[in-house]
């Protein structure tokens, strides 16, 4: 058990060990109740029969989900490369040296931050056709995931870079490189190995996020669950099973993130880098590949 | 302008709906989000256990999957609730989750010692908590809660995809009766910035009022 787990208690005694093993009894009894009671919802509505769960082991109807994740993947892959690339964009506007720059992509940030994206998709199906814009499906849905998600990837970008240390911008300054240089070649290498985890979580959200699709009718994977379910009419199997699938895709990206993070602990922490960027040892006979 | 002004009323309901779902919701997955984080640190395992588990299922699963799965698939067990109550639950139970992660990020802030120190003078796991943890790890993290109430106010929107007529789904109900998207949703957009805006100036406030300085 780590240290953050503990701070509320010691090694239990007997006394505790007794009370514990009292708690983990009525809490299995709670969870075991809360099952039972599922349960028989599910039974008195005739929601267990075999019947109304056997198609799903069936490839067709597996085949159609996973078209279905192959569409919210697309989306998501889209959306991510899109909303980063502008996040950055924006981010480096904010910090920039020109005011207007900085204004202009404070603005946007600000502004995308706090509207809801179903706004951004209403905007998107409804008053932008009024102006000759009508986009193909796929683009309805992500290009108001992009807006909104560039301004997250922008602050997280921002925040990323102000908190590297300043005396690397000063360093690479003092060596006479431009504040463009400095930026691609000292600032950003550092600042983007140090945000890993964070941009991978965005990525969970923003996974999350596509499932806007069933505003759009984009068959990605929620939106193929509603129009499974329609000719079907297994609504809370279907919607069980693809709850399922948005969980271990998500859980396996959070995941991911952790590992990052406790990697970057252990190999990017400060302290760590330093010693292990240090360059070899310049010894006879050791030359430059 | 004049699309705006002709249907006040709709979307002044629109906005008040969107407010109360809001603050009813933030209630919710504020004490949610408590009982859970102590649910995690709690020294019964199972209890670890179920605190963690809410938190992975919840934070791993789009809302509007949730939302749908309660509006439209839970009736057919029975389970039926009105709308504006669902909307409610499911986005309570769902931030709940991120509320969660917050206020144990905020425990973690509090100094081992404290801790230490309450058990010293013969303190509960309950009272150590009520008196001396919580309030010291809630101070520490009010702009991240702050944070997490805004995106709130934003997911508030997603009931309007299950039917919920709150602010987004007043906008798009007026714009398509008046053809006027532009005026609409820049009138509904600047509300939401609007309460945001509310929302980060109360937490500015209570940080300023609250915050421990170290």
């Amino acid at each position: 058990m780590n240290k953050t787990q503990q701070i509320l208690f010691d090694e239990p005694g007997p006394r505790a060990q007794r009370r514990i093993r009292i708690a983990t009894v009525l809490g299995a009894i709670l969870l075991a109740g809360a099952v039972v009671a599922a349960v028989y919802q599910f039974a008195s509505h005739g929601e267990l029969a075999a019947a109304r769960w056997e198609p799903f082991t069936t490839w067709p109807i597996w085949r159609y989900l996973l078209n279905g994740l192959w569409a919210t993947v697309r989306a998501a892959a889209a959306t991510a490369v899109l909303s980063a690339a502008l996040g950055l964009l924006l981010a480096l506007g904010r910090l920039s040296t020109h005011r207007p720059l900085r204004w202009l992509a404070g603005a946007y940030v600000e502004i995308f931050r706090t509207v809801p994206t179903l706004l951004l998709i209403y905007v998107t199906l409804f008053a932008l056709p009024q102006y000759g814009l009508n986009f193909p499906l796929f683009w309805k849905l992500v290009v108001p995931l992009v807006v909104s998600n560039s301004a997250a990837f922008a602050e997280i970008f921002r925040s990323g870079i102000l908190a590297l240390d300043r005396g690397q911008t000063e360093a690479g300054l003092a060596v006479g490189l431009r504040r463009g240089q400095v930026m691609a070649l000292v600032v950003l290498p550092q600042a983007l190995l140090q945000l890993a985890p964070s941009l991978v979580s965005q990525l969970v959200g923003l996974l999350k996020d596509t499932s806007l699709g069933f505003v759009v009718s984009y068959t990605e994977l929620l939106y193929s669950g509603q129009v499974l379910s329609s000719y079907t009419h297994l609504l809370i199997q279907t919607f069980l099973v693809v709850a399922l699938i948005y969980l271990v895709v998500n859980a396996s990206l959070s995941k991911f993130a952790r590992v990052l993070q406790a990697r970057n602990g252990r190999f990017g922490g400060r302290r760590g880098r330093r010693t292990a960027e240090l360059p070899p040892p310049l010894l006879e006979g050791n030359t430059p590949r | 302008m004049e699309a705006l002004t002709s249907h006040l009323s709709e979307l002044g309901h629109g906005l008040v709906t969107t407010v109360e779902l809001t603050v009813v919701t933030t209630v919710g997955a504020m004490l949610l989000g408590i009982v859970v984080a102590t649910l995690r640190i709690a020294p019964v395992p199972l209890l670890r256990a179920i605190g963690t588990a809410y938190v992975e299922v919840f934070q791993n699963l789009p809302l509007l999957a949730l939302l749908v799965l309660f509006v439209f698939a839970l009736p057919t067990i029975g389970i039926t609730f009105p709308l504006f109550t669902s909307a409610a639950i499911v986005i309570a139970v769902y931030e709940g989750a991120y509320l969660a992660e917050a206020i144990r990020a905020g425990i973690n802030t509090v100094g081992v010692g404290q801790a230490e120190a309450a058990r010293a003078i013969g303190l509960t796991f309950g009272q150590s908590l009520r008196h001396v943890i919580l309030p010291q790890g809630l101070r520490a993290v009010i702009q991240p809660i702050g944070n997490i109430c805004i995106a709130l106010l934003m997911n508030t929107s997603l009931a309007a995809a299950v039917g919920v007529v709150e602010l987004t789904q007043a906008a798009n109900t007026v714009n398509l009766v008046e053809a006027q998207p532009i005026a609409v949703f820049t009138g509904a957009g600047l509300a939401y910035m609007l309460l945001a805006l509310i929302i980060g100036q109360v937490t500015g406030l209570l940080e300023r009022r609250l915050a421990i300085v170290r």
